[in-house]
């Protein structure tokens, strides 16, 4: 086992208000990590740190042996780091496929002249990409539905099909925030088979989750972040005994 | 070979059947006893032939990727005025600077709008009416003393095709109304392209397009370059046509016209954007006598179309793919319906590599390849 990802002393304020304080941590290659603590603790701030959405005040993000800290979100996408938003955000108005292929577009070469006059190898292109589109797409569940809306699924469906977004752009490490925010329990435990099949593939997992049944059943290791900072780390029945862990859900009531 | 879905086969017809009625235009008009044989009429549709080209160029701007720009006239006059320069002062023949108009226009268009593609849509806005009216007070003005100032240039030649000189607005007619044959086709083809959803992803959510690996910075600045082009190349027919260019042409309220047009047509949609052009400059010709209250008519229209049909005239239509083949050929991983004992996916069963020469970008292909049931 070696290390994919390695957060280093990672800062991060707004205003005034400390966010992320120090936050170190390493996942493991072909793991799957939950990142968990209390509302407001400064985990989704950690992701958009790694993701590039924003840039750190200090502290470094290395991915794969690359420093990766001041990197455009993109070009870290086509490293390998795939993600999904705690607030889904799809494109509403397009169909299920088109946000699937979206996620293969940094896979793909076509320039501007080969897409204007649709030479033999983009039409060939974009056949493989409607492919891999619905490879993913089935591998999620939702194959049949490739020609809706993405706005008229349901609310699990729509989660789903970010998941299945962000696996087209071919990532060897996602990125879940909350994923079984506002799914139902079999949804969820459907889920938790989802969750493991990625990893099968080869794609290391960090998750946030709310669900302490879902991460303690999924994840081999858990880092718990409270008013930014780590305050533990370890497999799911040692944080579950721990007394800091503990004291920092039940201060805050939650779960 | 080409596949056809059933929704570009219709494209394909409808597109042939327009074009075709276009091509037929002059002989009908000149044989039905017309004033001076519809020359009028042809001149009317030269025009809106030409503001369906610039309609289209901006379309790539603010229907696709959703940029809010109202300056469009700015890309246009530099077109309009490399070629009248070019032309009087060097003699370089028409057809030649077509393309010279187009580069300046977009070299132009990308360096001014290099700096504010990162500006929110609303003060984007604000910033391209900014720079079309510096463009027509730096010509106005005659900043160089080679734009003639407010008498603009005159003596533009006429263009010359394979020796054959367009003059007569019947030759213009065709001369335009080919051009926007060749921009259809072509916009058609870009708008159903990794390209054409790129900008519609960047237009839907800037931040989710990012996250999942689309360079939105390059394909805005993409957007405007590509547009301003096209919009430079419309400025050469222009300028051929009239003879005679100033920087009356281009002002604001054409920028406003050209905004009116994709909105109002239907941003995103090339047939919207079509009629458009012929609502917006057809209409009042035909109305001559109300001709006075057209600003009037256009807010009303606007007002009225802002307010119950907000996707324009002809909206877009959804693009559609062949994928009915592939649904149900490959395994699902989710839960139940995966069960977990037998897990489909795992790291040996990917599919060989020759399969897969599609996505070798900047990554090497990892053996992720998921399995087929089938
Ligand atoms: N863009 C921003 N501007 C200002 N403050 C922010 C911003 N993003 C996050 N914060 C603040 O940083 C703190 C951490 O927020 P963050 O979203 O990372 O928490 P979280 O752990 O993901 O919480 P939750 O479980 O509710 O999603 C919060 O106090 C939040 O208000
Ligand atoms: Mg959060």
């Amino acid at each position: 086992m070696s290390t994919i990802l390695s957060l280093q002393n990672l800062i991060k304020t707004f205003g005034g208000l400390m966010a992320v304080a120090g936050v170190s941590f390493d996942v493991e290659d072909h793991s799957i990590v939950g990142l968990i603590g209390p509302n407001g603790a400064g985990k989704t701030t950690v992701f958009n740190l790694i993701t590039g959405n924003y840039r750190p005040d200090s502290g470094t993000v290395i991915f794969a042996r690359r420093g990766i800290t001041n990197m455009p979100t993109h070009k870290i996408v086509q490293l390998g780091i795939a993600r999904t938003f705690q607030t889904i955000r799809l494109f509403q108005e397009m169909s299920v496929l088109e946000n699937v292929l979206s996620g293969c577009h940094c896979r793909m070469r076509a320039g501007l002249f080969a897409s204007m006059f649709h030479t033999p190898g983009q039409r060939k292109e974009e056949r493989l990409a409607v492919q891999r589109a619905m490879r993913e797409l089935a591998f999620v569940g939702l194959d049949e539905q490739y020609t809706n809306l993405a706005k008229n699924l349901s609310y699990g469906n729509q989660r789903l099909l970010e998941i299945a977004r962000a696996l087209a752009t071919e990532p060897s490490f996602l990125i879940l925030d909350e994923p079984a925010g506002g799914m139902n329990t079999q949804e969820t435990q459907d889920l938790m088979g989802l969750i493991r099949a990625i990893r099968s593939r080869g794609i290391t997992v960090l998750l946030i989750e709310h669900d302490m049944h879902l991460v303690m059943e999924v994840c081999e290791k858990l880092v718990v972040l409270e008013y930014g900072a780590v305050i533990a780390e370890g497999g799911p029945e040692e944080i579950k005994t721990n007394p800091q862990v503990i004291k920092a859900y039940l201060g805050a009531e939650d779960d | 070979m080409m596949e056809l879905t059933q929704q570009r086969y219709f494209s394909l017809v409808s597109g042939a059947v327009f074009f075709a009625f276009m091509a037929a235009l002059p002989l009908i008009l000149s044989n039905i006893g017309l004033d001076g044989d519809g020359r009028y009429h042809i001149g009317v549709l030269n025009d809106i032939g030409l503001y369906a080209l610039l309609g289209l160029s901006l379309n790539i701007i603010l229907g696709d990727a959703g940029l809010f720009s109202m300056g469009h006239g700015a890309f246009y006059a530099m077109g309009a005025y490399t070629t009248a320069m070019l032309n009087t002062k060097f003699a370089i023949p028409i057809l030649y600077t077509l393309p010279l108009a187009g580069c300046v226009a977009a070299f132009f268009a990308f360096l001014v709008t290099m700096p504010i593609l990162r500006l929110r849509g609303d003060y984007l806005l604000v910033v391209t009416i900014g720079i079309v009216e510096i463009v027509r007070i730096v010509l106005t003005n005659d900043v160089g003393g080679a734009t003639g100032g407010a008498n603009g240039i005159a003596n533009i030649a006429r263009p010359e095709i394979f020796g054959y000189r367009i003059i007569t607005p019947t030759q213009f007619f065709y001369l335009i109304w080919g051009f926007v044959a060749v921009t259809v086709v072509v916009f058609y083809a870009l708008n159903h392209s990794r390209f054409g959803r790129a900008l519609n992803y960047v237009k839907q959510d800037e931040l989710a397009a990012a996250g999942n690996g689309i360079d939105t910075y390059r394909y805005k600045l993409m957007a405007f370059v590509l547009g301003a082009f096209w919009a430079g190349m419309a400025g050469t027919l222009y300028a051929s046509k009239m003879k005679f260019i100033s920087p009356e042409a281009f002002s604001f309220s054409e920028s406003v016209l050209l905004f009116a047009i994709v909105i109002l047509g239907g941003a995103g949609s090339i047939p919207g954007v079509i009629l458009g052009a012929f609502m917006l400059i057809g209409l009042p010709e035909l109305f001559r006598e109300l001709a006075d209250a057209r600003m009037m008519f256009f807010g009303l229209a606007m007002v009225l179309m802002m307010i119950f049909r907000p996707q324009g005239f002809l909206p877009t239509r959804r693009r559609r793919y062949h994928a009915k083949q592939e649904v149900g050929k490959f395994s699902c991983a989710a839960g139940s319906l995966c069960p977990l004992d037998n897990p489909v996916f795992t790291l040996d069963s990917h599919v060989p590599e020759q399969d897969l020469p599609l996505f070798d970008g900047p990554r090497p292909l990892r053996d992720t390849e998921l399995d087929e049931k089938a």
